[in-house]
């Protein structure tokens, strides 16, 4: 075990090193310095500005500057906020698109695994004839479509429900329900088939002869089986929520990461995106590392290399 | 005298019919064959597929699709980047007062199906044109992934050992790399680069056309994309390679690119076309994302994302220009996802009953 964790940390630290390597040297290879605008300033007032942020220097030592200030906690200062460091922005913005994803992710996981099993276990009837027509339809809408029409219905239509801010509870609602929506369906569909497959199984057939009650075998025995391919779904769900919520937060203008991403995308923000790109690209890979941990914990059929 | 033909033919008479003995027919030849025509992989692949109502509606509305997407903006009377003057913010069918002026005075006039937007563009031609480039960049993205990931997959499946593992090895970080938070950063950095390469270079002018954020989605798909292909195919051509007819071309002198070309990665055709059809709609999802967080393709071009995101500011007054962009995108993504499984169950031979 503890060989197999060691080789799968290192892989995602090479992967880490390797992106931000790329992020370093494209954002380097954007012409125009960070100093152009329209009113341009003086060679000795640009000199002087280059030699604060040690923009002198040859590009393998700022890349190394850069990566041991990065190691340091420091992402370098923003260019269009003036004052503020990108590690300060980051670290004051996260939080709020924890939350919604948090949540999202929670809600995907409640209603999608039930929705799966409830449809495996009534196979060929109704409900399961429902469920799959939603999970099918569901993987098919883009995060954006399902909040604009959500917004269209809720806000514009019956007026329920506020369009932007998180200032209360009810404005929660959207943005989750907008960003679990393909979640929930995948997993539906996911937990759909793996139960199927359970439900066929010999273990099942014996459960049910030894007379244990419908309880006991369905959560005891088939349940704990065909969750695992969900568990593998979780990473690859980390990261769609997180790139997800770019979206979902500039519909329903959340301050969080996502829009401040896209605002610095907009203005050109070079350091607030390689901090942001770092930033996102280490949580993933790190979701994707513990994930992967997890499913080796749970899954004892699986041979630890 | 006719009593004699009437009569029945004495059953123990030698005396032979000659009418027997008159060769067959063509007709009568064909009837004694026993054996039918051969059911080819494929044919027997289409007829399980055209048996499969959802996968048969779902490529109906491609073909709809395309054509609207392809043929009619060619001879539809409005024009994607015309604007005109005077009706602007039109509602669907209703007219301008000037439309309706030359409408008094007998001249025809093209409805707006579904009105025009706030420059006097009509909406349901740049919604077709919006379609067109989401379908391109599915299309033309997922024949590149196609053929970098399955040549990938098959050379390294195909050789195995060493060269194998460090293939794979190469595969499994770029799996692990959030790919659309790289996409962003590709997109952002590459537009430079490129416009300038365009501008130096004539025999780069075909950038300009194209368009510098296309270019730069379909690079980071070339990237990016077919590492899920390049497994799939390894997989298969793994245990395809064991097969005799390989051993066979092997002692007939055939080369490593001949087999993999003619012998493994045609055997694998189903499964390539299987993926290949799958991959489209993620396209269209990825470049629809992209284009609505406004990295995709430039204006006056439209595509279903940045159709959708340019309607997302008027959103309270005219919902309906966001929910027509909204419903072509779900209804792209949706047939080609149902397609592709259609696909998947009639030429997975491990599904076949």
């Amino acid at each position: 075990m503890g060989k197999y964790i060691i080789k799968r940390v290192l892989y995602a630290v090479l992967t880490l090193a390797v992106v931000i390597t790329l992020t370093f040297f494209l954002m380097y290879l954007i012409p125009g310095g960070p100093f152009l605008s329209e009113k341009a300033p003086s060679a000795a007032t640009t000199a002087a500005l280059k030699a604060k942020y040690g923009l002198d220097q040859p590009v393998i030592v700022q890349f190394k500057n850069y990566v041991v200030n990065m190691l340091g906690g420091d992402l370098g200062p923003s260019l269009k906020q003036r004052g503020r460091y990108v590690s300060d922005i980051i670290a004051a913005k996260f939080p709020v698109s924890a939350k919604v994803g948090g949540m999202s992710v929670v809600v995907a996981l409640v209603l999608g695994i039930p929705l799966g099993s409830i449809a495996a276990l009534k196979r060929g009837k109704w409900t399961d004839k429902i469920i799959t027509f939603f999970s099918t339809f569901g993987i098919a809408v883009p995060s954006f479509v399902m909040s604009t029409i959500l917004v269209i219905i809720f806000s514009i239509s019956l007026k329920l429900l506020p369009t932007y801010g998180l200032n209360t509870a009810s404005s929660y609602i959207m943005p989750v329900a907008a960003l679990s929506f393909y979640p929930i369906a995948y997993i539906a569909r996911l937990m759909r088939s793996s139960m199927l497959d359970v439900l066929g199984q010999d273990y099942m057939r014996t459960a049910r002869a030894k007379g244990l009650s419908t309880f006991k075998q369905l959560f005891k025995h088939a349940m704990r089986n065909a969750i695992l391919p969900v568990v593998t779904y979780l990473g690859p769900m980390i990261a769609y929520t997180l790139t997800g919520s770019f979206v979902v937060e500039k519909i329903f203008t959340i301050p969080g990461l996502g829009k401040e991403f896209i605002s610095s995308i907009v203005n050109r923000d070079y350091p607030m995106i390689m901090g942001t790109t770092i930033f996102l690209a280490a949580l993933i890979i790190a979701m994707n590392v513990a994930v992967d941990i997890i499913y080796k914990l749970v899954d004892p059929r699986i041979k630890l290399q | 005298m006719n009593n004699m033909n009437d009569k029945k033919p004495n059953p123990l008479t030698l005396q032979l019919d000659v009418s027997a003995f008159v060769p067959a027919t063509q007709e009568e030849k064909e009837n004694l064959v026993v054996m039918r025509d051969s059911v080819s992989f494929w044919k027997d692949g289409f007829r399980r597929l055209k048996k499969n109502k959802m996968a048969m509606t779902s490529l109906i509305i491609i073909i709809v699709v395309l054509i609207l997407a392809f043929i009619v903006p060619s001879f539809y009377p409005y024009d994607y980047k015309t604007q005109i003057r005077g009706s602007e913010n039109l509602a669907p069918m209703e007219y301008s007062d000037t439309e309706l002026k030359s409408m008094e005075a007998g001249v025809s006039v093209f409805p707006h199906f579904l009105g025009t937007d706030s420059l006097g563009r009509d909406m349901s031609v740049r919604i077709m044109m919006g379609s067109r480039i989401s379908l391109l960049v599915g299309i033309v993205a997922s024949a590149i992934i196609c053929l970098i990931g399955s040549l990938y997959g098959a050379i390294a499946g195909y050789f195995g050992g060493r060269l194998d593992q460090v293939m794979m090895r190469i595969v499994d970080m770029i799996y692990t790399v959030p790919d659309l938070i790289i996409i962003i950063l590709l997109t952002t950095t590459l537009k430079y680069p490129l416009k300038s390469l365009a501008e130096s270079n004539k025999a780069f002018a075909w950038i300009n056309v194209v368009g510098v954020g296309l270019i730069c989605i379909f690079i980071v798909f070339a990237l990016l994309y077919w590492v899920g292909m390049a497994r799939i195919i390894r997989s298969q051509i793994l245990s395809l390679k064991e097969q005799e007819y390989v051993t066979a071309a092997k002692a007939l002198g055939s080369g490593s690119g001949r087999i993999i070309t003619k012998h493994l990665l045609k055997n694998c055709m189903g499964m390539i076309i299987v993926t290949t059809t799958l991959q489209i709609p993620s396209a269209i999802f990825t470049e629809s994302f992209l284009s609505f967080i406004g990295l995709g393709v430039s204006a006056p071009m439209p595509s279903l994302g940045s159709l959708a995101d340019t309607a997302l500011d008027g959103i309270s007054s005219y919902p309906y220009r966001l929910l027509a962009p909204a419903i072509m995108i779900s209804l792209i993504i949706l047939s080609f996802n149902l397609l592709g499984d259609g696909l998947r169950d009639a030429f997975d031979p491990k599904l076949k009953k």
